[in-house]
């Protein structure tokens, strides 16, 4: 009887592992198909319906992206500009993720709200707002005006995250260093920074990306004197074949899949996973 | 007190503490001896660990103050008083191995590296924790990490060495051990001893001295064997150890009609079979099994009695005498006589 039932709830079990990795392999072909689609077109001279198999296989692509002064711009432009959005967002944001997150003070979860919900407004509103606003600031077309318009898509990953991860530091540990006889600056630096370490980086990352990717407020701003990679891509599909823009599509993919790489080992090994299950 | 203690230890001299609009420490004295090993006892929510807190520096009290080694210590903050802290979950920082958490005082404090090697391989090797010097806290088990914040204590060498419910996260057997090995170590070190406790047993078996505490208050401060014998309130007295509790008076071993209360404890009421001096006749109503005794429910004329006897358990429903060898008397919740 009792062996019958263990047989039962074996093959119940394996149904549902099958189920689940049928379900992974079509959720991966609708995830990696489109990109393995790109990965593909990015070396092939030539490949259309009907035909099976490419023509060929050629490098002519890659050096067509690099031979041309607009998209080498492009590509500098964007590795310029979003390193310099994350700093700027991380001095701007984490002193104010550190109180929201560690301090108690009048209106700090309507701080937390206003910017959650300034997040979820449609953006590009607000940029054809900001524009005018630009116009007369004379910020059309500058690094400046960009950088700026970049910093809005990143605060909510800046505030939101860092904050959480500063909240979660239990206040004892920062006791138990000042009864060790640490300074406040200490604890700061050795206890709580520390601890919230793993948060900012996901942040970091985060905004990275949101700043790496964000095409539509720089493309309104940016366009037609300044180009980062995503906005090159609107004129790319347009005057390029189809190789050229997955070329540049992989170039744009590199520093994200890059970014997650570095941080994975940081975020899932280390300290987040063992770093938060103090009492 | 105006002027600052002479002698060595800690003093805490009229302490108040007002949290949330309540006084949760109303106006507190206690004189600690050098060296010495101290509890502060007491039910939850009555104030222990405010007090540790403020002896700490965590919190500074609204009134009174506080002194280490004749030195007034009132608002310095937790970094600059020679005390240690065992925290009550042990707040070992979870990014750093053992060893650096031993070592994060003595880094603080800038010593050089070999000093601070030898220093924390002495404290490890105290609580027997070499072999998990470059663990994580993540990793080793409750009591492993009790002695690790034990460690980190120690091996500032303080003054004054502060424990909040050190034991009350391990399990019961670990909790005997352990406190045998925290009051070994304190006696081998010589070293001035607060610790926060709710378990009576706890307090009892490793304290010199005991500070029963009640609403922010102290109610009894003294030996161990003192506050068992002599509790000085009825507070006291229903806390440590078991009591037979009745109103009434109390006259030659007998209780009697009055308006105080008698407190009378289970060990001192001796039954026999035979009748002796002070002794009365007394029905067995019920015997409960507790182990190495048993707790024999009685039945006088003048009162109804729990005894723990050990050798020659009566039967349930047997008769024999019972002598109430002492008494309690209480007016007003204060002890008023021994009988
Ligand atoms: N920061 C605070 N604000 C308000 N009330 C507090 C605060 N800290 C402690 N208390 C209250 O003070 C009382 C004593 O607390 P505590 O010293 O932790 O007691 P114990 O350690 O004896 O259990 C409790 O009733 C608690 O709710
Ligand atoms: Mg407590």
């Amino acid at each position: 009887m009792a062996r019958k039932e263990k047989v039962r709830v074996k093959t119940s079990s394996t149904a549902v592992r099958m189920s689940l990795v049928v379900f992974m392999l079509v959720m991966a072909f609708f995830i990696l198909g489109p990109l393995i689609w790109l990965g593909v077109h990015a070396f092939v001279t030539n490949w259309t319906y009907p035909n099976l198999t490419p023509d060929g296989w050629t490098w002519h692509w890659w050096t067509k992206v690099f031979a041309d002064s607009a998209l080498e711009e492009a590509i500098r432009n964007s590795l310029i500009i979003s390193p310099i959005v994350v700093l700027l967002s991380m001095i701007i944001c984490l002193p104010a993720a550190y109180a929201a997150g560690r301090m108690n003070y009048p209106g700090r979860k309507t701080f937390l709200i206003v910017m959650f919900a300034a997040n979820s407004f449609p953006k590009i509103g607000l940029f054809a707002s900001i524009a005018t606003l630009y116009y007369a600031l004379n910020l059309m077309g500058t690094v400046v005006g960009v950088i700026i318009i970049q910093l809005l898509g990143t605060i909510i990953f800046m505030t939101w995250i860092p904050a959480a991860a500063f909240a979660s530091v239990p206040r004892n540990l920062e006791e138990a260093a000042r009864d060790a006889g640490a300074s406040k600056f200490r604890v700061f630096r050795t206890i709580t920074l520390r601890m919230a370490m793993p948060g900012i980086l996901v942040a970091i990352v985060m905004s990275f990306l949101a700043s790496f990717d964000e095409a539509q407020g720089t493309y309104l701003v940016g366009a037609p004197t300044l180009f980062t990679m995503p906005t090159e891509m609107y004129s790319l599909v347009q005057n390029y074949p189809i190789q050229v823009a997955a070329v540049f599509s992989l170039l744009l993919a590199f520093p994200s899949v890059l970014l997650i790489g570095l941080a994975r080992k940081h975020i899932v090994g280390g300290q987040l996973a063992e770093g938060f299950q103090i009492k | 007190m105006s002027q600052a203690p002479k002698e060595d230890g800690l003093t805490l001299d009229g302490l108040t503490k007002v949290l949330g609009g309540r006084v949760i420490i109303d106006n507190l004295n206690l004189v600690v001896k050098k060296g010495e090993m101290v509890s502060l006892l007491g039910p939850s929510g009555c104030g222990k660990t405010t007090t540790l807190r403020m002896i700490a520096g965590f919190l500074i009290p609204d009134k009174g103050d506080i002194y280490l080694d004749g030195k007034d210590v009132t608002t310095l903050g937790p970094e600059k008083r020679p005390s240690a802290m065992v925290f009550q979950n042990y707040a070992l920082w979870p990014h750093m191995t053992v060893f650096n958490n031993v070592a994060y005082p003595l880094k603080v404090r800038k010593l050089a590296k070999p000093e601070i090697e030898r220093r924390v391989h002495e404290a490890l090797s105290l609580v027997n924790l070499m072999h998990h010097k470059d663990s994580r806290p993540g990793q080793i088990s409750g009591g492993e990490q009790q002695r690790v914040a034990l460690a980190r204590a120690l091996v500032q060498e303080p003054d004054i060495l502060l424990l909040d419910e050190p034991l009350s996260n391990l399990d019961a057997k670990l909790r005997v051990k352990v406190r045998e090995d925290i009051r070994d170590l304190q006696r081998r070190l010589g070293i001035t001893t607060v610790i926060v406790t709710h378990d009576q047993d706890e307090a009892l078996s490793i304290s010199d001295r005991i500070a029963v505490m009640n609403s922010g208050r102290i109610e009894q401060f003294s030996t161990p064997q003192e506050l068992y014998d002599r509790p000085e309130t009825e507070y006291v007295a229903n806390f440590i150890g078991s009591l037979n509790h009745i109103q009434g008076g109390y006259s030659q071993g007998q209780i009697v009609p009055g308006s105080e209360v008698v407190g009378i404890r289970p060990e001192d009421v001796i039954f026999s079979t035979t009748q002796e001096l002070g002794s009365y006749p007394t029905t067995v109503e019920l015997v409960v099994p507790r182990g190495h005794f048993c707790e024999v429910y009685l039945k006088r004329a003048d009162v109804e009695l729990r005894a723990f006897i050990s050798s020659n358990v009566p039967a349930a429903g047997s008769i024999g005498f019972a002598r109430i060898s002492k008494a309690l008397i209480y007016k007003d919740g204060k002890l008023v006589r021994v009988a």
